[in-house]
């Protein structure tokens, strides 16, 4: 690993992070990454975190038209109350705070804490959670659906619709919008490792691949010997459209695990969407990339978000991160 | 059953605890890469450091207040599921006992119970999902009986999960596959209750 040590990691990214951006403001110490002009007056704040090995999510997504604030937690481990309440006073204009949350245990508890504790100092918050992974059965018996590929989809279009001066109320609605239109599924064709391991942190043979993979390497549907690109699209979308059959056209997100190419991604992209083709489902933009990551294993996943005119037009709006960026 | 425990008998609980966690980091996070995401012991190492640092820099205080403070600094360091849970185990119990500079076995019992009722309603888990509890709940009970009961019925209720299928945290996302492995959150949790009995001798 082209690491010092395991426990300096998030740390190091940190200070790299700010050489390389300074239009970011990042605060090594407390663990806090705020786009530079926060609070923007007038504008509704988003805030969003997770554990740190997934990156660009979610601190390479801070900057005008998508997060105003990133809290990055140890690697695989969701962040910390304090990070959050620090980042809501540096963010909030007296708008309101968007929390974007992925639904893991460990970041539900951490930002319903975070919101509490907010608000007792007057900021007022609401929360969306991301629940787009199709490989887990969501039901009362798990901790339901993991969040993926969609929190790139919220964070884009909730993030344009904040900058475009919308109330919060407008903004969750949107962010609930795209929750509830987008589905998600992963293939790992190798595990990954954790610093703090120095290995794998899962068993996947050579030769073997995990369908319904999460994205720190839970184990996902089934196991199967190696398939071909094409085959791989035809279970995710499989699984993603038997999930939530599409009355809208999509925006596709084809990801890249950490380890996997481009060339092998594009050629990834060209399959899914010949199943798309071939099931009539209209795709209205595509995004092929590394975005939501796993460290370093290979593989990708696929996310479908359901679009009308609204959400198109939110997508299509300028956005300046480190990880996204088009537009004017 | 009537041996009077003050503050400093926190510490001892916490310090121990601490030291148990080091020794067992590994562990856990062994446990935790086959049916979670590898990273517990780590974390627990990390939280219970700077659970040492805090009581051990701060005045001595009542055991509610040690306790109160402990949870806090868990919360604020540990991350994850673990440091809430946690956390709040040690912020509850510690409200509990009030301001009292010594308490008894038995208001210990009685405060701990209370921590369990909240990391059951903070997680939304019950005893026999695969978690936490299953180590708590019985190590809790038992302290009616002696410190060392109490340890032995934790690391007992930790090994019952071994067949149980996980129904809350990261491990259920496995199913089926779940079953097999001792929980890393119930190994933890037995952890705390060894360090109890360590601290009593």
């Amino acid at each position: 690993m082209l690491i010092n040590v395991p426990e300096t990691v998030v740390a190091d990214a940190l200070r790299g992070m700010a050489a390389a951006h300074p239009e970011l403001v990042v605060d090594v110490e407390n663990r806090v990454v705020v786009r530079r002009d926060a609070p923007v007056a007038g504008k509704v704040a988003l805030l969003s975190g997770g554990g740190s090995g997934h990156e660009p999510l979610h601190g390479g997504f801070v900057g005008p038209g998508m997060l105003d604030a990133a809290c990055p937690g140890e690697v695989f481990t969701s962040p910390v109350p304090d990070q959050m309440v620090r980042a809501a006073a540096a963010v909030d204009s007296g708008r309101g705070v968007l929390f974007v949350v992925k639904n893991y245990t460990g970041d539900v508890l951490n930002f319903r804490m975070a919101a509490e504790l907010a608000e007792d100092e007057g900021v007022q918050v609401a929360t969306v959670l991301v629940d787009d992974d199709v490989a887990v059965t969501d039901s009362t018996f798990t901790a339901g659906r993991r969040g993926t590929g969609a929190t790139l989809f919220v964070e884009k279009i909730a993030g344009a619709a904040a900058e475009e001066g919308m109330p919060l109320e407008r903004v969750e609605a949107l962010a609930r919008q795209v929750v509830a239109g987008s589905r998600s599924f992963g293939v790992a064709l190798s595990a990954c490792s954790t610093p703090a391991k120095g290995g794998p942190t899962f068993e996947l043979p050579d030769g073997q691949l995990e369908l319904g993979v999460g994205i720190h390497g839970e184990p996902g549907r089934e196991r199967r010997g190696m398939m071909t690109s094409r085959e791989i699209a035809e279970v995710a979308l499989e699984a993603v459209l038997e999930d939530l059959p599409p009355r809208l056209p999509v925006l596709v997100l084809v990801n890249g695990a950490g380890a996997t190419p481009l060339l092998e991604l594009y050629g990834f992209a060209a399959e899914v969407h010949r199943v798309l083709d071939e099931r009539r489902v209209p795709v209205a933009r595509t995004l092929v990339g590394n975005y939501v990551t796993s460290l370093d294993m290979a593989g990708c996943s696929v996310t479908l978000c359901q679009a009308d005119e609204e959400l198109l037009r939110l997508w299509d709006a300028p956005v300046q991160t480190a990880g996204l960026r088009w537009g004017r | 059953m009537d041996a009077v425990l003050d503050g400093g008998f926190v510490v001892r609980w916490l310090t121990a605890a601490a030291g148990l966690v080091e020794r067992e980091a590994e562990r856990l996070t062994e446990l935790d890469s086959a049916i979670g995401d590898a990273d517990h012991g780590a974390n627990m190492q990390r939280g219970f450091a700077a659970v040492v640092k805090t009581v051990d820099t701060r005045p001595p205080g009542t055991p509610g207040a040690v306790l109160i403070a402990a949870g806090r600094q868990l919360i604020s360091t540990v991350g994850g599921a673990s440091g809430p849970l946690y956390g709040t185990l040690l912020r509850r119990a510690g409200k509990s006992l009030g301001e009292a500079p010594q308490v008894t076995v038995g208001e210990l019992q009685t405060a701990l119970r209370a921590g369990v009722k909240s990391v059951q309603e903070l997680g939304g888990s019950a005893p026999g999902d695969k978690t936490m509890l299953d180590a708590l709940v019985p190590g809790v009970e038992a302290l009616a009986t002696s410190f060392e009961a109490a340890a032995g019925a934790a690391e007992q209720g930790a090994r019952d999960t071994v067949p149980m299928l996980a129904r809350k945290g990261r491990a259920s996302y496995l199913g089926e596959r779940s079953i097999g492995h001792q929980d890393p959150g119930a190994t933890s949790s037995a952890l705390l209750f060894a360090a109890l009995a360590e601290a009593a001798r």
